[in-house]
């Protein structure tokens, strides 16, 4: 794959973007490969979340808006507690998804549910996952 | 000894049986669980964007409850509840300026300045009750019974959150030995069940469901012990499509380490309402003869 780095790409607003949200320096990471080892949804994945991070460093940003790694990221913080750099990287995650809500890019479609599916659901799994998947 | 209590919207639902079971084995302990007034949903998830402070107003609203209670402690049983309220009160701790637009924004209450301290039920039979003292208090033990811990997400990560160790946690091994209960080895302890995912992909939670339940089938446990009324949910609802899929997978009891803990301290088992429970556990105590055959 022939990849065009320039100074454009990898400053990108996107790019800008997922840094002011998540507070995190993803230059930082070295793609030692510990936070998808770690990750129980990645085997659903499309990219995994080391590869999203060399996506956002390369200014990837199509892949990584297009990607539904972040919507599957279930926010257990197992990359974040064992990421050797101390990037929070399920804080990159939630950049990712809070910049898809703010277009008003809903994940899910709470009206859309079948009725015996929230009967059935808790609470608990409602709130969160509608405060995690809508905006 | 009196303790605040904030019970969060599915212990008062769907997890009815985590409640009743906690606040009367509490009680034999001598420990008084005070519902918090006019508490409100804590919103379930931390808020991580930088910008997002709408999202901790809920949670930082039941801590000024707990302060306008006279208290300045805090315990929850549900792992969400607790990971949200601690998280949220370190962020009024730790972010001056966070702290300042929060506080100005709730220009109702009095101003929250983490006077109130987050704990976990686990934590406080640990720290304050003891192990020795519910040693003591056991009365039926539970010996016959193998479980393995499952810790899920929210009771030891982020760090700074964490009850206990992160990657090696103990608390709730320690209390089932008490209880006379035999505890295996489990390698998916903190391993997560897929969380809010049912609500987008319950396909994915079905498999992250039988990794787990299968490898605690696997270790010879008779059921899973745990502290989330949403991994009791997401391990435990779904398994007759487990067994469908996986025929290997045979059924798996889930149940509260409270459920346990008010069983060998002498609540009545009717109290526990084991029949909420997914997964089979009111035959797996009959038949370990814990609790009286139905008349």
């Amino acid at each position: 794959m022939r990849l065009e780095i320039s100074s454009g790409r990898l400053r990108n607003e996107f790019v800008a973007k997922i840094a002011e949200l998540s507070g995190q320096d993803i230059n930082l990471c070295y793609q030692c490969g510990k936070c998808s080892a770690g990750c129980p949804m990645s085997f659903a994945m499309d990219l995994l979340p080391n590869q999203i991070i060399r996506c956002v460093q390369l200014g990837l940003t199509d892949d990584v808006a297009k990607s539904r790694t972040p919507w599957l990221c279930a926010s257990c913080l197992v990359c974040t507690v064992r990421c050797p750099k101390g990037i929070d990287i399920a804080c990159v995650m939630e950049a990712l998804r809070q910049i898809a809500l703010r277009r008003r890019e809903d994940f899910v479609d709470p009206a859309g549910l079948e009725r015996d599916t929230v009967a059935e659901l808790p609470a608990i799994a409602l709130v969160s996952g509608f405060r995690k998947l809508t905006g | 000894m009196d303790l605040s209590y904030y019970p969060g919207c599915t212990l008062k639902t769907k997890a009815l049986n985590f409640e009743a079971s906690a606040i009367a084995a509490m009680s034999v302990l001598g420990v008084n669980l005070i519902e918090i007034p006019r508490w409100n949903c804590c919103g379930t998830v931390h808020s991580m964007a930088d910008d997002d402070l709408a999202h901790h107003i809920a949670p930082v609203r039941n801590l000024v409850r707990v302060a306008e209670q006279g208290s300045n402690r805090v315990v929850t049983l549900c792992s969400f509840c607790y990971n949200t309220l601690k998280r949220a009160d370190l962020l009024m701790r730790n972010s001056p300026e966070k702290r300042n637009t929060i506080n100005s924004f709730m220009d109702d209450e009095i101003d929250y300045n983490g006077q109130v301290e987050v704990v976990h039920l686990l934590e406080v039979l640990r720290d304050d009750v003891g192990w020795e003292a519910i040693a003591r208090q056991v009365k039926v033990p539970l010996e016959g019974l193998k479980v393995v811990p499952y810790y899920g997400c929210t009771l030891t990560r982020p760090q700074e959150a964490a009850i206990d160790s992160v990657e090696n946690p103990t608390v709730i091994q320690e209390l089932m030995k008490v209880l006379g209960v035999t505890v295996l080895d489990f390698p998916l302890a903190t391993e997560c069940c897929g969380s809010f995912e049912i609500v987008s992909d319950p396909g994915a939670v079905i498999e992250r469901a039988y990794a787990i339940l299968g490898m605690a089938q696997r270790k010879g446990a008779d059921a899973v012990v745990l502290s989330c009324p949403l991994c009791a949910h997401n391990l435990g609802q779904k398994q007759a499509e487990i067994a469908d899929k996986y025929s290997d997978f045979t059924g798996m009891p889930i149940v509260y380490f409270t459920q346990l803990l008010a069983l060998a301290v002498g609540v009545s088992p009717e109290v526990c309402r084991f029949d909420l429970n997914f997964g089979g556990v009111e035959a797996l105590l009959r038949d370990r003869g814990l609790i009286p055959e139905r008349v």
